[in-house]
């Protein structure tokens, strides 16, 4: 027994010290660690989650794309290049010759088709994004045709600023799916959803090669990709919810990239002469809504009070250094028409001034849905102190993420404190959902951010609205600028922060590079030496 | 206490009167189970139709999704639909991982199980023989040390306790592997059969595999098995003391059988029914899945499974969770009252 025993022990140590040696990543793999659990499906036509729309991004390719280095220019990816008609209602896109799909299918115009009839028919939540020019299920197969094997003509419902549709192109959504693989994977006239959620049928970078939700996915490179073989050969996405843990993974080397490490760890790693730090600027904007249905929250005076009480700075330097950066206008930096004035800042003096004049010279009690998160709790806690200074007794209401957001999108709330990202990479996504409402009742169809704090803004809706049809560039962006600025003045949102992406990875990563969204952050350019 | 007419086949009828009263509280338990389940879910504030299209959907893609829910049906008939289908073993699809519950539950529950069986395994070999011990040095020094191990099994968060044992022995010293199930290197030895990596692997003849697979598992169930052995070590105590004092344990002193076949022998013996309900309780506890240690070391198990269904309201997975702890816990504490019938005399 004692013998058994013994040699148990000491073969269990041996096998330990063994596996240990090996702690060491593939040399042609990038291990990130990262949180996936916000995946729900890996369809293009579905994805509209960060995750989700990562992978989707490294997986297939679309007409156009955005070139990072080049202040997000417009290039053409698979549509080599395009024509608009005169009255900006059709579009013509001559596709890249000799592109094949991972299954070895050429890709054709036929694809094309499909793909926007499939994005348009099943609509799933980044449905709109092509909805919006006007396509519908009943008529996308005549707006959306294939003149001959390589040529797409697109018409659109009004004479839009081609930059809005050609921008709204290189969002997910749009991206072209292998439509005779897909089509074999059809269950029910589901347009191969049910199949296409686990599995990939691009041409992009690469594939996937195994997916299983909440544990990881792995990703083969495409040899054969029309732009050059990625950098690396695999890369596997391991879900590891805990950021501390990310971060032992990383010094120990076993994982080559950590995705969400919070404030107090980057600090750390920062220190570590084996580990550097990317950062790039992300369209997330912090912010808090003002429920207008609140009377005194309704109150001129009360809304830029509350903009002053803001201490913008301690927050950054406290609590998300590193992670945010200090903004108070509605476009994120890096879209067009972004400004980037900060008219407020921290002053409770002139805020009790407004109060005064608003008849709340004792301040008022009011409340805020707070999602259990870092670090929204952290946010929240410290203006519920600097509110305290001017006599504003804020009570925080904690709730898990979807049960606050229920709650907002019912507008039964005083004051949310929520992050907006926005939808593709032009600059109406973000005017279309802080500065048009264009119902305020109950029945509205869309209920955009404006519509859920109950602002009623029938002329600022006129302007935001006219901007899409804006088709000289510099006047588009001339009505976006003076838009913000008045938009900062006026609304119900106290606009804060910007969010700023972060990776920490092992010294011996090169490439990286973090885009302005979830649509451009790419595996391929990553090497590792 | 079996009377002089109990003859076998009188036995197997109260043994088959036993199996059917079982059975109903089974069923009756897991109904329960479930309506309880969906009723919780249903008043939940939270909207479940987010958790299938997400925030930005406009109007018509809700309404959609609302219906394909059955959300417009009354409470009474979603759930008549819900128990038609459990029964035909169909427990929906999960919304967050578009699998279905079953096959979610099948790549899950492995994970909880190893981790679960392990650090009950650790809790035993440690907290019976810490238990008794304690008991035989009742109030002296090996008393308060296992007092001590106890205490700090119960009050130190597994959540700090997880991130220090991840620190020194897998940053500092190396021992052990670190978060997640196995090592990138050997990710796609191992077919799954079973969904315990470890059984598979051995099974495979991948002992590579094998081992990294435990390197990987020995640390979280090490931390599980503390909160075990403590449980187990202080109920080992208090049943090891209360034989200790009975007038066989006196009768066999006097005989003169030595000491170590007192304690093992006789006293432990009589103490094995009860240790065996409580080892059952805390192996059923590690069995619902922690959410924390599971968080920490990136486990894809149960806990988390459930916990992260039930934060984005996908509900078809919350129920369908529920339904396996549940099965779980009764399948369990069956077990243990079969087990406990065949190791006391009295009931044999």
């Amino acid at each position: 027994m004692r013998h058994v025993a013994k040699l148990m022990v000491a073969s269990a140590f041996t096998a330990l010290m063994a596996t240990t040696a090996m702690a060491q990543t593939p040399k042609d793999t990038v291990v990130m660690a990262k949180q996936i659990d916000d995946i729900i499906t890996l369809d293009p036509a579905e994805a509209f989650e960060f995750s989700g729309v990562e992978v989707g991004a490294n997986v297939y390719d679309k007409l156009i794309g955005v070139d990072l280095a080049k202040n997000n220019d417009l290039v053409g990816e698979l549509a080599e290049k395009w024509t608009v008609s005169e009255d900006n209602l059709t579009y013509t896109f001559k596709l890249r010759p000799g592109v094949k799909f991972h299954s070895g299918n050429a890709l054709t115009a036929a694809d094309v088709v499909y793909s926007f009839q499939r994005a348009v028919t099943l609509n799933k939540s980044p449905g709109f994004i092509l909805t919006q020019f006007g396509l519908t299920k009943e008529n996308v197969l005549e707006k959306v045709k294939a003149t001959d094997d390589n040529t797409v003509v697109v018409t659109v419902s009004k004479p839009f600023a081609p930059t809005f549709f050609l921008n709204c192109l290189t969002s997910g959504v749009a991206s072209v799916v292998d439509s005779k693989l897909v089509k074999a994977n059809e269950k029910d006239g589901d347009f191969g959803n049910a199949w296409l959620k686990l599995n990939s049928a691009g041409s992009g970078a690469y594939k996937v090669r195994a997916y299983r939700p909440n544990e990881q996915y792995a990703l083969d490179a495409n040899e054969t990709w029309y732009k050059g073989a990625p950098k690396n050969k695999r890369v596997i996405v391991r879900h590891v919810a805990e950021p501390a843990s990310q971060r032992l993974l990383l010094e120990k080397g076993d994982i080559d990239m950590a995705r969400n490490l919070s404030k107090d760890q980057l600090a750390a790693v920062k220190e570590k002469s084996d580990i550097q730090i990317v950062q790039g600027d992300k369209g997330y904007i912090l912010y808090l809504g003002l429920n207008q249905k609140n009377a005194n929250l309704n109150k001129p005076e009360v809304r830029e009070a509350l903009k002053w009480l803001v201490d913008y700075q301690s927050i950054e330097r406290n609590i998300v250094e590193g992670t945010y950066k200090h903004h108070e206008s509605f476009l994120p930096k890096g879209f067009l028409g972004a400004i980037d004035e900060k008219p407020y800042k921290f002053d409770p003096a002139k805020a009790k001034e407004l109060l005064a004049k608003a008849g709340l010279p004792n301040g008022f009690t009011v409340t805020m849905d707070v999602r259990s998160v870092a670090p929204i709790t952290d946010i929240a806690q410290a203006i519920q102190s600097s509110w305290g200074q001017a006599g504003i007794k804020l009570e925080l209401i904690p709730g898990d993420g979807k049960q606050t957001l229920t709650k907002y999108r019912a507008r039964t709330h005083d004051i949310y404190i929520g992050q907006w990202g926005p939808d593709y990479l032009d600059p109406h996504t973000n005017a279309e959902t802080f500065a048009i409402n264009e119902n305020n009742g109950e029945d509205a169809k869309s209920k955009t951010l404006a519509w859920r704090n109950a602002w009623d803004i029938p002329d600022m809706t006129k302007v935001a609205q006219a901007a899409v049809l804006e088709t000289d560039a510099s006047k588009r962006k001339a009505t976006y600028e003076s838009l913000q600025r008045e938009h900062q003045k006026v609304s119900p949102f106290v606009i804060m922060f910007q969010q700023v992406e972060v990776t920490a990875e092992r010294k011996n990563v090169k490439g990286w590079v973090i885009g302005p969204s979830s649509d451009t952050n790419f595996y391929w350019p990553i090497a590792k030496n | 206490m079996a009377s002089s007419r109990d003859t076998w086949a009188g036995k197997s009828g109260r043994w088959g009167k036993i199996a059917g009263r079982e059975l109903s509280t089974v069923a009756i338990t897991m109904f329960g189970l479930l309506l309880v389940t969906f009723l919780i879910a249903r008043v939940m504030p939270i909207d479940p139709v987010l958790a299938v299209v997400g925030d930005r959907a406009p109007a018509d893609v809700y309404d959609k999704a609302r219906l394909d829910l059955g959300l417009d049906k009354p409470l009474w008939q979603q759930f008549g639909i819900y128990i038609g289908k459990v029964f035909t073993g169909d427990l929906g699809r999960s919304v967050l991982t578009s699998n279905t519950v079953v096959d979610d539950i099948k790549t899950v529950f492995p994970a909880t199980l190893e981790l679960a069986t392990l650090g009950t395994l650790i809790g035993i070999m440690l907290g019976v023989p810490l238990g008794i011990v304690a008991a035989v040095h009742q109030g002296r020094w090996p008393d308060q040390i296992a007092r001590v191990i106890g205490l700090i099994g119960y009050s130190i968060p597994v959540f700090w306790l997880g991130l220090m044992g991840l620190l020194l022995f897998y940053a500092k010293l190396g021992w052990v592997s670190g978060p997640g199930r196995i090592s990138v290197a050997y990710q796609d030895f191992v077919t799954p059969i079973t969904g315990v990596i470890m059984l598979d692997a051995a099974m495979q003849g991948e002992w590579d595999a094998f081992w990294d697979a435990f390197s990987h598992l020995i640390l979280p169930a090490s931390v599980l098995g503390l909160l075990s052995v403590a449980y187990i070590s202080r109920m080992t105590r208090s049943f090891m003391i209360n034989e200790l004092q009975q007038q066989y344990v006196i009768a066999a002193r006097v005989k003169g059988v030595s000491e170590w076949q007192v304690i093992w022998g006789h006293a432990l013996r009589n103490a094995v029914v009860p240790l065996v309900t409580v080892i059952a309780l805390s192996y059923m506890h590690l069995l619902e899945g922690s959410v924390l240690t599971e968080t920490i070391f990136a486990w894809p198990g149960l806990g988390r499974y459930i916990t992260n269904s039930l934060l984005n309201a996908d509900m078809n997975a919350v129920l369908g969770g529920t339904l396996v702890v549940g099965a779980v816990f009764i399948g369990v504490n069956l077990f243990s009252d079969i087990i406990g019938r065949l190791a006391d005399p009295r009931a044999r």
